[in-house]
């Protein structure tokens, strides 16, 4: 913006610096205080989520389903807003659709005023004369909170009690949620019991989980039926019939739903679905996905006002039959009831856009809306676990899918927690509508890059960072987008470029700019990179002549096995990593298979990570134009780094051209499903350095290649290569690319980290696929962790 | 077939830790009798020959719902898979009813229990399309997590009892 003065503050390095600091100390008091109580909580869940959806025959069916569902229902969304208004008035309700959140809480308030003190004077007269406050009970809704309902509510006189545990919790606290389904997570037994005898004159005091719970259903027990309006919001509405779906264990929202006369259901307008029948599927995942429970206590249903007889605690009166419109005694003569086809009962139903058409035009950001705010991405994220949604989460919504829903809201921000996600792909298999969450991600995190104000270190990186992004990024993003170009340098000047990097003048140089974490070990870049060594002992002529010694020694070799690999040297296995390259080159030839190594362009998963969709998108072209050539002669492109290996077949959907994505994605192959692919195509598994058939060793797999679904292919190499392994369950190493260098989020890196070798037996050796992994894991083990191959591949 | 389905019912009720009583229609009153614990409120049975023991109060008022232990309905439907009985929310107050008193006791004619959710799904939209429009699948006993540890009878009962006619 021309007019935006510039005050300095921001241009001092310091000031970035600090900021990082800053950035740490928030997130190692989140670890501290909440840690504790969501790790046991959310990863429980996810176990418990990825034990049924395992149980589930025909859970990707119900996913592929509900995400058809929304994709029809946000496509049809204006019709469908026209089609649940007929009939939720023919029901005798009102639907009200409000554009932002003042628009909202305006016509709430002026609902519940109405109700306590207006028209509805007959049912309310006993419990709440006139002039008392309105009372209005709540069950959970996060439309609610997006909006901040209750404190609108009570700056307009009414009382507001929230009847979901956890939420009144939180309210008592005056806290926010931590966690889209378990709002009160983060706060311990101990913390609710100290917070209840806080607030309370109790008789005594309440420590077990059973005292709490009954104190507490007890006290809003009293508060519901002596409610005027009850609000809840609606997990999905039916179109058609217009029927709100609640889904609850505690089974509050029954109560304010059908308690008081008035009933008030806000939900955000993605919530429709157009037909009764389209119900099934979320049905059927959304606990499974949420809590791994087969399906919730209550799925309620109302088509209000429904036709279940209101409960007034003051009258005398039988519930059904004598207090029925039909009854002339027990109607006061209030005309407007004879009339009304719902009997007393009053309902509106109030549909929140907020900026949820927007994001509907809005092509990157649309899928955010066909999210069922199960939370199976929070509980999926490591890194979630470890700091919870105050650290990893907005104003309202947590956890990975957050980022989208608070860049799309209305006044809402995701920057402060968008680097939280570092983009592991452990949330794409959790969630049950199969959004591509850190796709969402990434995209948030190029346009905040590209809004962000100029920064003043541009100098610093500038030439080492050729890419098509906007000056005034954060120059560590800019550094880690643009590593195959460090790392070129660092190779070719190595190594004096090691002795300089690890000193200390300079590692504190680079954490003051780049905001490298001089806890952090930097990789050793080494002189001869794999492409050098490749060619230096007689490249892809002496490669084809030692495959094909390597096939006279077998009688028989099938034609399955006349194959051409390409290998591709990624940045890290190029420049420090160099012998896993070796390895691969190696076992591929012992197998018979002549390999090419040439010298490829970087992938694009580097400024990927950092948000710089454009540099990748440049990138991703320059590769595929670089291997078309190989793939169109039937050559396999092998792939050892799998977060590259990730890119070709998930992120290049977005980048390239469907012909060349798919080319790509056929053609490319991770380095040890393809080892173990040509052993069960006949290649001998005698040339290899075998176990001894019980030889213990630990696999971690990488996150992104357990997403591709190949973590069970190297487990099975290992087997039959003579070993048992065994594999690890934590969701990620922590270390995630550049995430664990930059400082401030060692110590998240380090703690998601800690639950990973925690896991890893102290006498075995352990291997990993993955570079990161690799490093996080070396650092914590203290001990060497190599690739796979380089423990099968012959000397 | 529904044999199999009530038995598979009644495994899926034993998960949950819902107790279960298989009786002939002849037998419903005493089962449900039974099945009473303190003051009782309910709901008309809609099932021939079938009625509620005498101190079940059928015209509660709002005051009974709240003082009553245990709280009879009858279900619409089964859904053997999970285990879960349909409350409707009709006039007569099988919503509250089934909800406020801390026990409640379904009552489902063994035709009704269909085998898995779609099959619920169908008898659901039947059920909309002749007329009633709220219904709830309960699928054992309310619970939370809230407060630090698993415990049933929240705002709805913390104890559920189904008993299962045979068809005649």
């Amino acid at each position: 913006m021309a007019e935006r003065v510039d005050n300095g503050t921001r241009s001092e390095p310091a000031s970035q610096a600090d900021t990082r600091e800053a950035t740490a100390a928030r997130l190692r008091y989140l670890m501290e205080t909440e840690g504790n109580a969501i790790y046991p909580m959310a990863s429980g869940s996810n176990v418990r989520r990825a034990q049924t959806y395992a149980e589930t025959d025909d859970i990707e069916q119900l996913r592929a389903e509900a995400r058809a569902i929304k994709e029809d229902a946000i496509d049809r969304l204006p019709e469908l807003l026209e089609t649940v208004r007929e009939a939720v008035e023919k029901n005798g309700g009102t639907v009200y659709v409000a554009d932002d959140a003042a628009d909202a809480n305006a016509y709430v308030a002026a609902v519940v005023e109405e109700a306590a003190g207006g028209s509805n004077e007959r049912a309310t007269a006993a419990s709440h004369p006139s002039g008392d406050d309105p009372t209005v009970v709540k069950s959970k809704s996060m439309t609610t909170e997006e909006i901040d309902l209750n404190d609108t509510l009570e700056a307009r006189g009414a009382d507001v009690y929230e009847t979901d545990l956890g939420e009144w919790v939180i309210q008592l606290a005056d806290d926010s949620p931590s966690h889209i389904v378990g709002p009160a997570m983060h706060l311990s037994r101990e913390e609710i019991a100290a917070l209840l005898e806080a607030e309370f004159d109790l008789a005594e005091p309440l420590e077990t989980a059973a005292e709490l719970t009954r104190f507490a259903r007890d006290y809003l027990g009293e508060k519901i039926r002596e409610a005027d309006v009850g609000i809840t919001g609606a997990n999905f509405v039916v179109a058609e019939t217009g029927t709100i779906t609640l889904v609850t264990n505690e089974g509050n929202a029954r109560k304010c739903a059908v308690t008081p006369d008035t009933h008030v259901a806000v939900a955000g307008v993605e919530k429709l679905i157009p037909r009764l029948r389209d119900l099934e599927p979320f049905v059927d995942i959304i606990a499974k996905s949420a809590t791994g429970q087969s399906i919730s206590q209550y799925v309620t249903m109302l088509s209000p006002p429904t036709d279940s007889p209101t409960l007034d605690f003051a009258d005398d009166t039988p519930l059904a039959g004598e207090t029925d419109a039909a009854d002339p005694t027990a109607d006061t003569g209030d005309a407007t009831d004879e009339t009304d086809p719902s009997g007393d009962r009053e309902f509106h139903l109030v549909l929140l856009d907020n900026g949820r058409m927007d994001m509907r035009a809005d092509d990157q950001l649309r899928e955010t809306l066909y999210c069922i705010r199960c939370g199976a991405c929070s509980n999926s994220c490591a890194n979630f676990q470890s700091v919870g949604g105050h650290g990893f989460g907005g104003e309202t919504y947590s956890g990975g899918i957050a980022t989208g829903w608070e860049a799309g809201l209305a006044d809402h921000d995701a920057a402060e927690f968008n680097d939280l996600c570092t983009g592991c792909t452990r949330c794409v298999d959790a969630c049950p509508v199969q959004i591509d969450i850190p796709w969402i991600n990434t995209v948030v995190r190029d346009r905040l890059n590209r809004g962000e104000e100029p920064a003043h270190l541009d100098s610093l990186v500038e030439g080492l960072t050729p890419d098509e992004e906007p000056s005034g990024l954060d120059p560590g993003k800019r550094f880690f987008g643009n590593i195959g170009t460090a790392a070129r340098l660092a190779s070719a000047t190595a190594p004096v470029s090691n002795w300089i990097a690890d000193a200390e003048p300079i590692r504190a140089l680079l954490e003051r700019t780049l905001g490298i974490d001089r806890r952090r070990n930097l990789p050793t870049f080494r002189r001869e990179t794999l492409v050098d060594w490749f060619e230096s002992r007689g490249g892809t002529e002496a490669s084809r002549y030692r495959a094909e010694r390597a096939r006279k020694r077998f009688d028989e070799v099938p034609d399955s096995l006349e194959r051409e690999a390409v290998l591709y040297a990624d940045v890290y296995t190029n420049h420090v990593d160099v012998d896993r390259g070796k390895a691969a080159v190696r076992t591929l030839e012992a197998l018979g298979v002549p390999v090419q190594v040439p010298n490829l362009p970087e992938s694009g998963r580097a400024p990927l990570s950092q948000g710089m969709i454009a540099t990748a998108d440049r990138q991703a072209s320059r590769l595929y134009a670089a291997v078309a050539e190989d793939l169109d002669a039937g050559r396999d492109l092998v792939v050892i780094e799998p977060s590259d290996l990730a890119a070709f077949q998930r992120e290049y959907e977005r980048l390239l051209p469907e012909r060349s994505f798919e080319t790509l994605s056929e053609n490319s192959y991770d380095l040890c499903a393809y080892v173990f692919g040509l052993l069960e195509h006949g290649a001998d598994p005698s040339v290899l350095r075998n176990g001894s058939g019980e030889e213990p060793i630990t696999y971690h797999s990488h996150c992104q290649q357990r997403t591709l679904g190949l973590e069970a292919q190297t487990v099975a190499l290992l087997e039959r290569c003579g070993y048992a392994p065994r594999t690890t369950e934590a969701e990620c190493c922590g270390m995630a690319g550049s995430f664990g260098y930059k400082r401030e989020y060692y110590e998240v890196s380090v703690d998601v980290g800690q639950r990973l070798t925690s896991e890893i037996d102290a006498d075995d050796p352990v291997v990993a696929t993955g570079t990161s992994c690799g490093d996080q894991l070396e650092s914590l083990l203290e001990r060497p962790v190599p690739h796979p191959l380089e423990v099968l591949a012959p000397r | 077939m529904t044999t199999d389905t009530v038995g598979r019912f009644e495994r899926a009720l034993e998960d949950l830790q819902v107790s279960v009583a298989h009786v002939q229609a002849t037998d419903a009153t005493d089962a449900i009798e039974s099945a009473l614990e303190g003051p009782a409120v309910g709901v008309e049975l809609p099932f021939e020959g079938v009625s509620l023991p005498d101190r079940v109060e059928t015209a509660p008022t709002a005051g009974d719902l709240v003082d009553a232990t245990t709280g009879v309905t009858p279900a619409r439907f089964a859904i053997a898979e999970y285990g879960t009985v349909a409350i409707e929310s009709a006039p007569e107050g099988d919503e509250p009813v089934a909800l406020y008193p801390q026990r409640h006791v379904a009552v489902v004619a063994e035709s009704d229990v269909v085998p898995d959710l779609g099959a619920g799904f169908d008898r659901l939209e039947a059920a909309f399309t002749a007329g009633d429009d709220s219904i709830v699948f309960a699928t054992g006993r309310s619970s939370t997590a809230d407060m630090g540890g698993l415990v049933e009878g929240v705002h709805g009962p913390g104890e559920v009892h189904v008993i299962v006619l045979e068809d005649r």
